[in-house]
């Protein structure tokens, strides 16, 4: 085998600075991704994204899962948490509705969110909680190793599943829009434009919103799966695939290899749980009710 | 600084332990809870329920335990004050999350009312069978306290206090009823707000930028922020240097974890919260807690009038254990007699604490209902001959 190198001649002006800089904590790089992985990408979307959005940094917290993907709060320079497996979303809501300015991001992997932290999310959903959720789908537990994960498709090898996965996967656009997610889209990280779109549009959105990212893992996913590199992740989710805004969610299964429907699928308006609590309160209370306020110092 | 008067019903009232519990966290300032409804614990939550929408505040019920666990730690950080309520089983599903707490130093309280298990086990009856769990039953090295009310009074004054702590030393606390405690009704006191001290979050006082979340202070416990305010701080349960980065080395484990018990010493000594009485002369000392106690209490009187020098050291704060004290017993008593509703675990510490000095007899219960006075009072007598 031949070592392929490319050569580009690249020149760095004195002082100059990536602009995703001032969104990421760069005293933590490098990072601890994989080459070709996929989660840097999405993050390089996310930070364009929050600058776009031009919101106020100070006030947007992420909350992530375990997981590779459970390490974006741990390099994003916002106030970030890093929890515990599959509880980002009730950490999420327990800090939206205490301190509800704060716009609240989960950002974590298909593993966290969809296996180990399924309820949470369908429940999260069902109240439309204000939260943002990035749900990064590598299609693998990659952090320990490679192992079938809800979203693994049939027939992948992965760790645990060396003869084969059998299982039927998860459809996660289609699980969040029954649930009852205010916005449901899907891209991959071949997608950026339209990802770093979709994410900037749920900072203005109210209720809970939900984007998946289809993500490469050359190293634990594809490499078992004789899938190639980051570079033919690339070209599969460019061939594969179709941009089909408002597509009917339950018509849009992944597979391994074949279509990838993307694009939003949902973007509806419902009351979200803090208004639908303070309707019921003030419905049933009157004048008697009491708002929840920002906790301050308490020295004041 | 006094209790926010919103939160507290000034007077004299009848209520249960879980009633009394759910204005204690009133009076201490929570103004968030989480909770999953399991018996003989959901009173509290659902008084909480019924009283912080003219409060102001949150109740949230959420899917299970390990959600409401962990949502309330969300809460803290976002700059409330709060708590969960459970037993047994939900107890059980919440000690990842007790963990989590301990690691990110994260003051929260959880109220276990405790029933018979294991499993499943009794769900309408008492049992003091968790004491063991809410020391150790998140894996890891780390510290808490247990507090160990033994009325409604004292479940309204001790999770007052259970607040008070969290806030001083950073870790979770928790409120150790029990079945009967929890559904005994007797007359309960609310002070005036000016009355009830109540511990402030200790925010840091340094701009962004010079705050380093988890440097400690003197006292071994860091100054706290909150989301919202451009700390732009990081919390992980990795382990982590003072940054608050995951630091994966020899030295950054062993200075977090050590500090995460070290900082409780001055609860185990000085400031141990127990109940004594008769030990000056004391022959014999029963150690108890929380309903059985109140059981031990007639079997000492018994004990006296037969003429047995019986001494009472009723723990309040179980974790830390005030093993010093019971040392110091130990050195001039025969024995200690410890009665309590588990088959034996509150023993193991007295046992320990004694070190051989004086013998520890326990006298065990599987749970379900409490222990008659005689049967304390037998284990008195023997220990006395």
């Amino acid at each position: 085998m031949t070592e392929k190198t490319l050569e580009i001649p690249v020149e760095v002006p004195e002082g100059a600075r990536n602009p995703v800089e001032p969104f990421l904590r760069m005293e933590r790089m490098p990072h601890i991704w994989c080459p070709a992985c996929g989660i840097g990408t999405t993050v390089n979307c996310f930070a364009r994204a929050l600058e776009n959005s031009k919101v106020d940094l100070d006030k947007v917290a992420i909350v992530s899962g375990i997981g590779c993907t459970g390490r974006v709060a741990g390099y994003a320079a916002l106030d970030s948490f890093h929890t515990t497996h599959g509880r980002a979303i009730p950490f999420a809501t327990g800090l939206k509705l205490a301190n509800p300015e704060l716009q609240v991001v989960v950002y974590s992997g298909d593993g966290d969110l969809f296996a180990i932290g399924g309820n949470h999310f369908i429940h999260a959903a069902r109240r439309n909680m204000d939260l943002k959720v990035i749900c990064v789908n590598n299609m693998t537990y990659a952090m320990t190793g490679g192992q079938t994960a809800p979203t693994t498709p049939g027939e992948s090898i992965t760790a645990t599943a060396p003869y084969g996965v059998f299982e039927p996967t998860f459809n996660l656009v289609a699980l969040a829009e029954a649930a009852g997610a205010s916005y449901v889209a899907r891209w991959t990280t071949y997608h950026v434009k339209q990802l770093s779109h979709s994410m900037e549009e749920v900072f203005q959105r109210k209720g809970f919103c939900f984007i998946e990212v289809l993500s490469p893992c050359p190293t634990l996913y594809q490499r078992r799966n004789k899938m190639g590199d980051g570079l033919d992740a690339m070209k599969y989710y460019k061939t594969a695939g179709k941009i089909r805004n408002g597509a009917p969610t339950g018509e849009c299964n992944l597979t391994r290899t074949g279509e990838i429907v993307l694009g939003k699928f949902v973007d509806r308006q419902r009351p979200d749980y803090l208004e639908m609590l303070r309707a019921q309160m003030t419905h049933t209370l009157g004048d008697r009710y009491v708002e929840p306020e920002a906790q301050c110092c308490g020295e004041c | 600084m006094h209790a926010d008067p919103r939160g507290v019903l000034t007077g004299v009232h009848f209520l249960d332990g879980d009633h009394a519990c759910c204005e204690g966290t009133l009076a201490a300032g929570a103004r968030f809870a989480a909770g999953y409804p399991i018996t003989p614990s959901t009173e509290v939550v659902e008084r909480f329920a019924s009283r912080i929408p003219t409060v102001g505040g949150i109740f949230v019920q959420l899917e299970d335990e390990l959600a409401a666990s962990i949502a309330i730690q969300g809460a803290v950080w976002g700059g409330a004050k709060a708590f969960t309520v459970t037993s047994g089983p939900g107890y059980s599903l919440m000690m990842e999350h007790i963990g989590y707490a301990a690691m990110t130093e994260t003051p929260c309280v959880f109220v276990n009312v405790q029933r018979g298990g294991p499993s499943t086990g009794l769900p309408t009856l008492p049992a003091q069978a968790d004491m063991m769990q809410a020391r150790w039953g998140s894996h890891g090295d780390y510290g808490t306290i247990a507090l160990c009310p033994n009325s409604p009074q004292e479940s309204f004054d001790l999770t007052i206090q259970a607040f008070n702590l969290a806030e001083e030393f950073r870790v979770p606390v928790m409120v150790m009823l029990d079945e009967c405690v929890g559904h005994m009704t007797e007359k309960v006191v609310i002070p005036e707000p000016d009355r009830i001290d109540v511990t402030p979050r200790r925010y840091t006082k340094l701009p962004p930028g010079e705050f380093r979340l988890y440097e400690p202070r003197e006292d071994g416990v860091p100054d706290m922020v909150r989301a919202g305010e451009g700390y732009r701080f990081h919390v992980t349960g990795l382990t982590h240097d003072e940054r608050g980065y995951p630091s994966m080395n020899v030295e950054t484990q062993d200075r977090k974890v050590r500090r995460l018990q070290e900082k409780l010493t001055p609860l185990a000594n000085e400031r141990a919260l127990f109940d004594a009485a008769n030990l000056e002369d004391a022959e014999v000392v029963v150690v108890s807690y929380g309903i059985t106690s109140r059981v031990a209490q007639r079997a000492l009187e018994m004990a006296r009038e037969r003429g047995v020098r019986a001494g009472k050291f009723r723990l309040i704060t179980a974790w830390p254990f005030p093993a010093a004290h019971v040392r110091e017993l130990a050195g001039r008593v025969k024995a200690f007699v410890v009665p309590e509703l588990n088959l034996g675990q509150m023993s193991l510490e007295v046992e320990r604490a004694a070190a051989g000095r004086a013998v520890t007899i326990p006298v065990t219960h599987a749970g379900g209902t409490v222990h008659s006075p005689e049967t304390i009072l037998k284990a008195i007598l023997e220990a006395a001959r």
